[in-house]
């Protein structure tokens, strides 16, 4: 961490960038927030650890009305969000500093406190433990029972997109970890009945707080569509069921082919809704009817809904295709 | 006492570009070629036009099922609008039936301008698949009811 | 606010009678927006129109629906209508009550209540219309020909002789196509040659015709008024300007062992050829598949026989662009194949033979040069059978269902001609029904029964085989209700005609649309027979369907008259239903840009006011020229940003509301 505010100083100091954007410690040591640094004094404040969960690429957007360079710290897994932005011109990449960090996972501070250590005082990652100070006293738990769902797998350690990396993982070229439709291939298999009924359950829970949609590097709209006039459906709070499944489907929906995966979505949910499970199906899908597509792997392939081939399944397989998918 | 009349009567959305699916239905119409009143067609220039906000919508509102109508892969009249809704359908499809939805309600089906027989018969088909599924009562939004 | 007029048409009976329109008027009237309503007998009359314009000025209606037939069918009618009354023809929406409605149900209750929410469907719909203004584009006065048979030649020389520039492209190394492989025509017996030959020079001579031969059309993009056509010109390995014609080389040529499909294989002929004595251009092709020069690198006589030099082993394929305004397709037809016609021993016995074979037997410049003999043993025949409907008005998947028109005709011809020419000769022939509908037709054919004593028998052929050097011929006479077994010499099939195979790949690149069976459709069956629903795009010949020569040379002009209508024309008036891009939504994520078929949507900085926060954006901008009104780039756009001039997204949810209420 020391190496990345050193070096984010130099580049303030020499004007290479006029800020940085990185993670800023919070109160709790297990809950950091992105920052903007724009003086060395600032960066004292700098963080990065695996808490550090929060993709920065979709604040790119913003930093490139910003007056000079922007420095940029991206995990390996935020660089394919960068990159989709690259493609669908929303950040400027001329006008981006970007510092590739290595990542291990990142953590869920719930799982901390569902594992009943409370009062936390000071964190500390000690390989594949974690420890804790407590007013309570000192305790621990694996490294491993706090990640995030969605770090349980991995697409790999590798940055899609960078200018310098420090601290990148040796196992660079280590390719995906897990299976990440495991969860997905469950829910295929449940009868229909049962499928309806887990999601009625979970988008029930919604509160249409749109922290999703904020957090989403895909979901890049100016304006929603769900604040459009032009479709009758700018609605802020929620009035029956059906809103919020038409709401996430179609939020799922625009996102196609152009979410990678990141799975911010399910982490900001206040309510716990396994979000990242819309989307991972619809990759899925994509990978099974039309070869499989890494968004954000590049910035000038054809995404999957812009593209076609004349002997491309027809819509009747989600009947005939069975069970199980 | 008043008995009501439970007879299940399905409301159902049939998106058909113009250039192919409305002429079929048309040629099906003036060859007096029969199929449940409960169909009602929605012109739009191609079956791309279809936005999965319109089918969800009508779902929404009621329907019972929706069934998109577009040129055969290959004849679009827009060169590859199909194409483009062939995609989307399936993934949109693919998606509700992962939400639980029954997947008979919502249709693709490919029908030429010359096609009247085809176009009737698959509207015949439909309407029998959706009274098999009965009432939409998965998709709708009960405040639309009534 | 909108002022909505609802007029409700019972199109005489064919709406009124399935659908109760005063019930409807009474409907339509309680709607939100609606001021006036009422029906009227025919509501696309002179008098239909007066009573929407009375209506349009005296209730000063803001937007107009009208109950009635298909919008395919009088939209225009009643745009036209609402713009004389001084309303915008954009303001104009139509419920299809007809075709959709009175005439597939039976139900007065049940078709009322249909009509009465496609009723309302309408009318939400045409609260959210806007006017639209239609802009203009280009004509580029020159249009292109697709096939050079009869049909072809014929239309390219009637839209040449008009003045306008037009190319034909021929996949074959000459024009003539089918016509030219007939020896007689029916019912005057002129020599088919004799009549066709002029054409074909008088083409090639036409100054505003050029011909592409040996080429053919590889890439199609564009729309009505400005095409841009790839054609691909194949490598005919001689240069067309040094040529003489004087084929030596094909006299000199050693390959000779490939099948002549001129003469449908009866005969062989070199690699190097031209396909008939009267080709256009009279310049050989190297058949390179079969050329020992291109498969083993040896031989290259042709070359060293060539006085002018004319041998180009090295060419290339060549592909040129061309802009056309409009298109002819004229592509004609092939016989069916007969692999799955076992029992007419057709694949057994070279003495069962097609029409079209025994065609190019009966000609002079045939493969038995006119004498009429048997591919066996070229003995003269002493008996034939001729077996009708071969494929063609067929029940079972094996043919086609429908009946190819001309093998009547021709038999009668060909059995005329047997009769009058070898006297000796018994010709029979086996038939479902004679049809012989055109001028002097059944004339023709009785002229074949009482004059020349051809025997016709109604009945089908249940097998031909082959025993010893003679054909066993098993049939059906249905009149005198009793089994025939017949002994022959040849048998000749009147095999069914289908579109050329190739049409579909055409029609593909054209977004032309196509049947079950391969013809192409036409925009209307009767009132628009030459014309596809796609715009610029015209039909000519067999590639419609089935036709005889007569016939052919009509729609051929038919056609050609449409293409010099629309070439006529300064420009054209385009559909104003195109997309748009509100800035204020738009992301300029170039997502819409990549579905857009015709390159209409390009990307521009814009100064943006964004309630108060001014900003320079990078914007979607459709070019309303170029766009055509599809709205893929609708749905692509994740913001909702783009949207269909017409077809607006507020429109068709409006629709879907109305109906699902």
């Amino acid at each position: 961490m020391q190496g990345l505010i050193e070096r984010a100083k130099e580049l303030l100091a020499d004007g290479t960038v006029a800020q940085v954007l990185g993670w800023r410690k919070g109160d709790m040591g297990y809950d950091p927030e992105p920052a903007y640094f724009k003086s060395e004094e600032e960066l004292k404040d700098f963080v990065y650890d695996a808490f550090c969960g929060a993709n920065l690429s979709k604040y790119m957007i913003e930093a490139a009305k910003l007056e000079g360079k922007t420095l940029v710290f991206l995990k390996p897994c935020d660089t394919y969000s960068f990159n989709q932005l690259i493609k669908e011109h929303r950040v400027d990449r001329d006008k981006t500093y970007i510092i590739g960090v290595g990542c291990q996972g990142t953590l869920k501070p719930e799982k901390i406190r569902e594992a009943g250590i409370k009062g936390i005082e000071t964190v500390t990652i000690d390989g594949d433990t974690l420890k804790f100070d407590t007013i309570y006293g000192a305790k621990e738990m694996p490294f491993a029972d706090a990640l995030l769902e969605r770090c349980k797998v991995c697409k790999g350690k590798k940055h899609m997109v960078y200018d310098e990396l420090i601290g990148a993982a040796e196992d660079e070229e280590a390719g995906p970890v897990g299976n990440r439709f495991e969860e997905v291939e469950k829910l295929e298999a449940m009868s229909p009945e049962e499928r309806f009924a887990f999601w009625q359950e979970q988008l029930s829970k919604c509160i249409r707080c749109n922290a999703c949609r904020n957090v989403c590097p895909a979901c890049s709209c100016r304006k929603c569509v769900f604040d459009s006039n032009q479709y009758d459906t700018s609605q802020k709070a929620n009035a029956a069921t059906f809103e919020e499944q038409m709401f996430h489907i179609i939020r799922a929906f625009h996102v196609a082919g152009r979410c990678t995966d990141c799975g911010e979505c399910s982490r900001v949910c206040p309510q716990g809704i396994p979000l990242h499970l819309l989307n991972r199906k619809f990759i899925k899908d994509i990978d099974s009817f039309y070869g499989e597509y890494q968004a954000g792997a590049d910035t000038d392939s054809r995404g999957p809904l812009t593209n076609f081939t004349f002997e491309d399944v027809e819509p009747s397989i989600v009947q005939t295709r069975g069970g199980g998918h | 006492m008043q008995v009501e009349n439970t007879e299940f009567r399905p409301k159902i959305v049939a998106f058909c570009c113009n250039w192919c699916s409305y002429a079929g239905a048309d040629l099906a119409g003036s060859s007096r070629l029969a199929y449940p009143a409960d169909v009602k067609i929605i012109r739009v220039p191609c079956s791309c036009r279809v936005n999965p906000m319109f089918i969800l919508r009508a779902f929404q509102r009621g329907a019972d099922g929706v069934i998109l109508c577009g040129c055969h892969p290959g004849d679009c009249h827009y060169t590859t609008g199909n194409y483009y809704a062939r995609r989307r359908m399936t993934l949109l499809f693919s998606m509700l039936d992962y939400l639980g939805v029954e997947n008979g309600r919502t249709r693709v089906e490919w029908v030429s301008a010359a096609e009247g027989v085809k176009f009737s018969t698959t509207m015949n088909e439909f309407v029998a698949k959706i009274h098999e599924l009965g009432e939409n009562v998965r998709l709708e939004d009960l405040r639309c009811k009534g | 606010m909108q002022r909505i007029g609802v007029f409700v048409c019972h199109c005489g009976t064919n709406i009124a009678a399935t659908v109760d329109v005063k019930r409807v008027v009474e409907a339509a009237a309680k709607e939100p927006g609606v001021v006036h309503a009422e029906d009227y007998q025919y509501m696309c009359s002179e008098a239909g129109q007066l009573k929407i314009r009375e209506a349009i000025e005296q209730k000063h209606l803001t937007g107009i629906v009208v109950c009635s037939c298909s919008p395919r069918m009088h939209e225009n009618t009643f745009r036209q209508a609402a713009k004389r009354a001084g309303i915008n023809p954009y303001m104009v929406e139509i419920a299809n009550i007809r075709e959709h409605c009175s005439w597939i149900h039976k139900d007065i209750e049940e078709a009322t209540e249909k009509a009465v929410i496609l009723a309302r469907a309408a009318i939400a719909k045409v609260m959210l219309n806007a006017p639209l203004t239609p802009g203009t584009s280009q004509v580029v006065k020159r249009a292109l020909v697709i096939g050079g048979g009869i049909a072809g030649i014929q239309t390219a020389l009637d839209i040449a002789d008009a003045g306008y520039e037009v190319d034909i492209v021929e996949k074959t190394p000459s024009i003539g196509g089918r016509m030219s492989q007939l020896d007689k025509t029916f019912p005057t017996l002129d020599c088919s040659a004799c009549i066709l030959t002029p054409k074909m020079v008088e083409a090639a001579a036409h100054e505003k015709i050029t011909i592409y031969t040996y080429s053919e059309v590889e890439k199609v993009s564009g729309f009505v008024g400005d095409f841009h056509v790839d054609i691909r010109k194949k490598a005919r390995s001689v240069d067309m300007s040094k040529c003489t014609g004087c084929g030596v080389c094909q006299e000199k040529c050693p390959s000779r062992k490939t099948p002549n499909e001129f003469n449908r294989g009866l005969n062989t002929r070199s690699a190097i050829y031209t396909p008939f004595a009267q080709a256009i251009p009279n310049v050989p092709v190297i058949d390179r598949e079969h050329c020992t020069k291109f498969k083993t690198g040896k031989c290259g006589v042709c070359a060293k026989v060539c006085q002018a030099g004319a041998i180009d082993y090295d060419q290339q394929d060549e592909i040129i662009t061309v802009d056309y305004g409009a298109i002819v397709v004229a592509t004609g037809f092939d016989t069916i194949k007969l692999d799955k016609y076992d029992e007419y021993a057709y694949n057994q016995s070279p003495d069962v033979i097609t029409s079209l074979e025994l065609e190019r037997i009966m000609n002079a410049a045939g493969p038995t040069k006119g004498h009429l003999e048997r591919m066996s043993d070229h003995k003269p025949p002493k008996s034939m059978v001729f077996i009708q409907c071969v494929g063609s008005r067929c029940a079972d998947k094996r043919g086609k269902s429908y009946c190819s028109k001309i093998c009547c005709m021709y038999t009668a011809k060909h059995a005329m001609l047997i009769r009058d020419k070898y006297p000796d000769v018994d010709v029979t022939v086996f038939y479902i029904d004679v049809r012989t509908p055109g001028k002097n037709f059944d004339e023709f054919y009785r002229r074949a029964v009482e004059e020349y004593g051809v025997h016709y028998i109604k009945g089908q052929v249940g097998k031909v085989a082959p025993q010893g050097d003679k054909l066993l011929v098993q049939a059906a006479d249905l009149l005198d209700n009793k089994q025939i077994r017949m002994e022959t010499d040849m048998v000749v099939l009147a095999t069914a005609i289908e579109p050329n195979p190739d049409v579909r790949k055409i029609a593909t690149m054209l977004t032309a649309s196509i049947d079950t069976n391969n013809f192409l459709t036409e925009s209307h069956a009767k009132l628009r027979p030459v014309e596809s629903p796609t715009a610029g795009i015209f039909l000519s010949g067999v590639c419609q369907g089935p036709k005889d020569i007569p016939e052919t040379v009509a729609q051929a002009g038919a056609a050609a008259v449409k293409v010099v209508g629309l070439l006529a024309k300064d420009h054209l008036v385009t559909n104003p239903c195109t997309a748009k891009a509100d800035p204020i939504f738009c992301n300029g994520c170039s997502t819409c840009e990549k579905v857009c078929p015709y390159g209409a949507i390009s990307y521009e900085d814009q100064l943006v006011n964004d309630h108060g926060i001014r900003e320079t954006r990078r914007v979607a901008v459709v070019n309303s020229a170029l766009c055509q009104g599809c709205g893929a780039c609708t749905v692509a756009c994740p913001s909702g940003a783009m949207d269909l001039q017409g077809f607006s997204n507020r429109q068709i949810l409006a629709e879907v509301d109305a109906i699902c209420r």
